[in-house]
């Protein structure tokens, strides 16, 4: 039902035959032997940040994300890249960013916290326009809350955790499966579009075992940042044209260009002028703005003749759809809408969903982060269309409590 | 345009739109970037294999300035960002400008690690005892007693000695020298950039705008003068009795040891990865 356009559908025929010998662990960390595995969700980011071809991480440990750190120290160093475990979360993202500028595919992750301290580079990086992805293990806040527990509390500060003013690309995925593809779409995003992409994970995806078939390396796309071709002296890594990618030369290949997190003109160099600043802050937004339909990935499940949708995003949007499956065993027609962009929100899909339905179930582990956001599109803010649920004890919210809330409304 | 100068700083430097500069007159650190840019200049470097980092500063705001890869970055990260571009492309030859206020105190943990880990890059602190670009706040490296717009009844804090810290936390090369030694700081610079492991060289510099007049330290030329005869050259230090060396800036290379450097090791513990794993 994933529409997730990095995979290639016909792949999952691939690579049955093995050796014998290889131990599960082997088999694991061998991804040549494409086997149906048993997989957790932050297992699946690691195969999916090295098929993605990222070959840096910097990083700090932090419950839950840890395993990612953990699977890329011993796996990097066999592919010839870098892992380096840094003394703090702000110097994680800063290395990463150093990284991505001479030339890596980098990566790091961490959990709310830490999540916390990297936003002033995360802010650099969309301001200096750098490849790179953020993994945030999401767990239960605010402050260090239950470091082993589930909640969805990051969900708005991914999009405005770092000052200023800047568009944010954010991915949700809600299986282990998906956690693979969206690592790769993540990385993918992060090099076209030149800028800090993030991907949100629930703990309890995270440490979740599911069966995954990872598809066949040559089924994976992967997407490199394109590469300037003009000669140094006409350069200008910041232009401004409505053309996608903008090339980006890494140090040490002649172009001798300039870096700053100061507001920049299109050779990098700070700049004061109001036009400057405006062209800038422009391009950073139209990057996201012209390219929604590249960006935006959404699941429809059963919404064709849906009277009642409910609108869940990861872990949430898994008890969401048995909700709905049930429901419909029982003769109601609901469905489910499940963004797996969250940033840029998915305003269109959402304002045909309030078209088309009479009432909408937002189910989330938070106290209305993704509500908000279609109240934002309910052009009368006093329609009763809106049925929140919500729940922030660290307890995931069951089919049931949504398949009662859908009985109670029909 | 007026023809350019052919001194050698001039061939390493931006000319189109990035002068004038942002410092104040009588501020030692044009100077110091003359020194940077002439030992690169006597070391055959090919530019394009340069990177000069910086933090948030007046002394950060050098990069912008020369004809190098670079990257002028987070308050007190520039060290952590050095330490990524430095661990992707190990042989780029990666440069370090730094404050007071931005190296010792907000990126003072990465300083210490970086030393700790002893990864080849030059660290290059100038340090002028005050926050200078926000105006003259207490650094940690303000001295005793000495004024600051956030210290107004004399700063009750020790400084720190920067040098000492880095020493402590493994830095392989340890130097101090001040902006009136524009020799001696071109050597130490290409001493460190040559140095295969972690460098600092603490260069001390006047401020004459927002430190001297809160210090009534004079102009410029007074605290260049304070430097040349404030200061003693570290071999002279033996043979001066104890009472002429008290409170004397001590110059020169402080530190110097060999000892495994970081890429080095961590090409090595790759090679070991690669032949233990055996995946891919």
């Amino acid at each position: 039902m994933s529409n997730s356009e990095t995979i290639n559908p016909n792949t999952t025929m691939n690579n049955e035959s093995k050796t014998s010998s290889t131990t599960k662990v082997e088999e694991l960390q061998n991804l040549k032997g494409r086997k149906t595995v048993l997989m957790q969700g932050n297992e699946a980011v690691a195969y999916g940040a090295l098929d993605a071809g990222c070959n840096f991480f910097a990083g700090y440990p932090i419950t839950p994300s840890t395993e990612i750190a953990e699977i890329l120290a011993a796996e990097l160093p066999k592919r010839g890249g870098v892992f380096i475990q840094m003394e703090d979360e702000l110097g994680s993202i800063c290395a990463v960013i150093g990284a991505s500028l001479a030339g890596a595919k980098a990566l790091t992750a961490t959990s709310g916290p830490g999540f916390s301290l990297m936003q002033e580079g995360i802010g650099f990086a969309r301001s200096a326009e750098t490849p790179c992805v953020v993994v945030d293990v999401q767990r239960v806040g605010p402050s260090t809350g239950m470091p082993t527990s589930c909640a969805q509390g990051d969900i708005q500060q991914s999009r405005w955790g770092t000052h200023g003013d800047s568009p944010a690309i954010v991915l949700y995925p809600d299986s282990v499966k998906e956690s693979y593809e969206l690592t790769i779409r993540a990385i993918n995003l992060s090099e076209k579009y030149r800028t800090c992409v993030i991907l949100l994970l629930d703990e309890v995806l995270g440490h979740m075992r599911e069966a995954v078939r990872l598809p066949d390396l040559s089924n994976v796309r992967v997407i490199s940042r394109v590469k300037p071709t003009v000669p140094p002296h006409w350069y200008k890594h910041y232009e401004n044209n409505e053309k996608y990618p903008i090339p980006l030369a890494s140090f040490g290949e002649g172009y001798r260009f300039h870096v700053t997190g100061l507001t920049h003109d299109s050779l990098g160099f700070p700049t004061n002028k109001p036009n400057e600043a405006a062209e800038m802050m422009a391009r950073l937004k139209k990057k996201i703005t012209y390219n929604i339909r590249d960006l935006v990935q959404i699941e429809s499940f059963q919404m064709d003749d849906a009277k009642i949708a409910v609108f869940a995003a990861g872990i949430t949007a898994r008890s969401a759809k048995a909700a709905v499956v049930m429901a419909r065993k029982e003769g109601i027609p609901a469905g489910l809408l499940r963004p797996l962009t969250i940033w840029p929100f998915p305003d269109d899909a959402v304002r045909k969903m309030l078209r088309d339905v009479d009432i909408v179930i937002v189910p989330e582990l938070n106290q209305g982060q993704l509500i908000r956001e279609i109240e934002r599109l309910v052009k009368d803010r006093s329609d009763s269309k809106l049925i929140k649920i919500q729940r922030v004890d660290s307890k995931l919210i069951p089919p049931q409590d949504i398949l009662q809330k859908i009985k109670e409304v029909i | 345009m007026p023809a350019i100068p052919q001194k050698i700083i001039h061939e390493y430097l931006r000319h189109d739109k990035k002068f004038p500069h942002v410092w104040c007159a009588g501020c030692s650190n044009g100077i110091v970037l003359g020194s940077i840019i002439r030992a690169i200049a006597g070391m055959n470097l090919d530019r394009n294999d340069i990177v000069m980092v910086s933090g948030i500063g007046c002394s950060s705001r050098m990069p912008v300035y020369v004809d190098f890869n670079t990257l002028h970055t987070l308050h007190g990260r520039a060290i952590a960002f050095a330490t990524g571009v430095k661990l992707h492309k190990p042989h780029l030859k990666v440069i370090v400008v730094t404050g007071d206020g931005d190296c010792a105190a907000i990126g003072g943990n990465h300083l210490i690690h970086a030393a700790r880990r002893n990864i080849d890059l030059t660290v290059i602190m100038l340090n002028n005892n005050i926050y200078g670009m926000t105006g003259g706040q207490v650094s940690p490296t303000t001295p005793h007693e000495a004024y600051a717009t956030t210290a107004p009844y004399g700063n009750i804090e020790p400084d720190f000695d920067v040098c000492k810290l880095a020493m402590g936390a493994g830095a392989t090369y340890v130097a101090r020298t001040t902006a009136f030694h524009t020799q001696e700081t071109q050597n130490m610079v290409k001493e460190a950039i040559e140095h295969p492991g972690f460098a600092l060289i603490e260069v001390i510099c006047a401020c004459p705008v927002i430190y001297g007049r809160l210090n009534k330290k004079g102009g410029a030329p007074e605290m260049m003068k304070e430097m040349r005869d404030n200061s003693i050259p570290l071999a002279a230090v033996d043979k001066l009795p104890p009472e002429k060396v008290q409170g004397k800036i001590i110059r020169g290379v402080l530190h110097k040891d060999i000892r495994p450097e970081y890429c080095a090791q961590y090409a090595e513990l790759m090679k070991k990865a690669q032949a233990q794993g055996g995946s891919k």
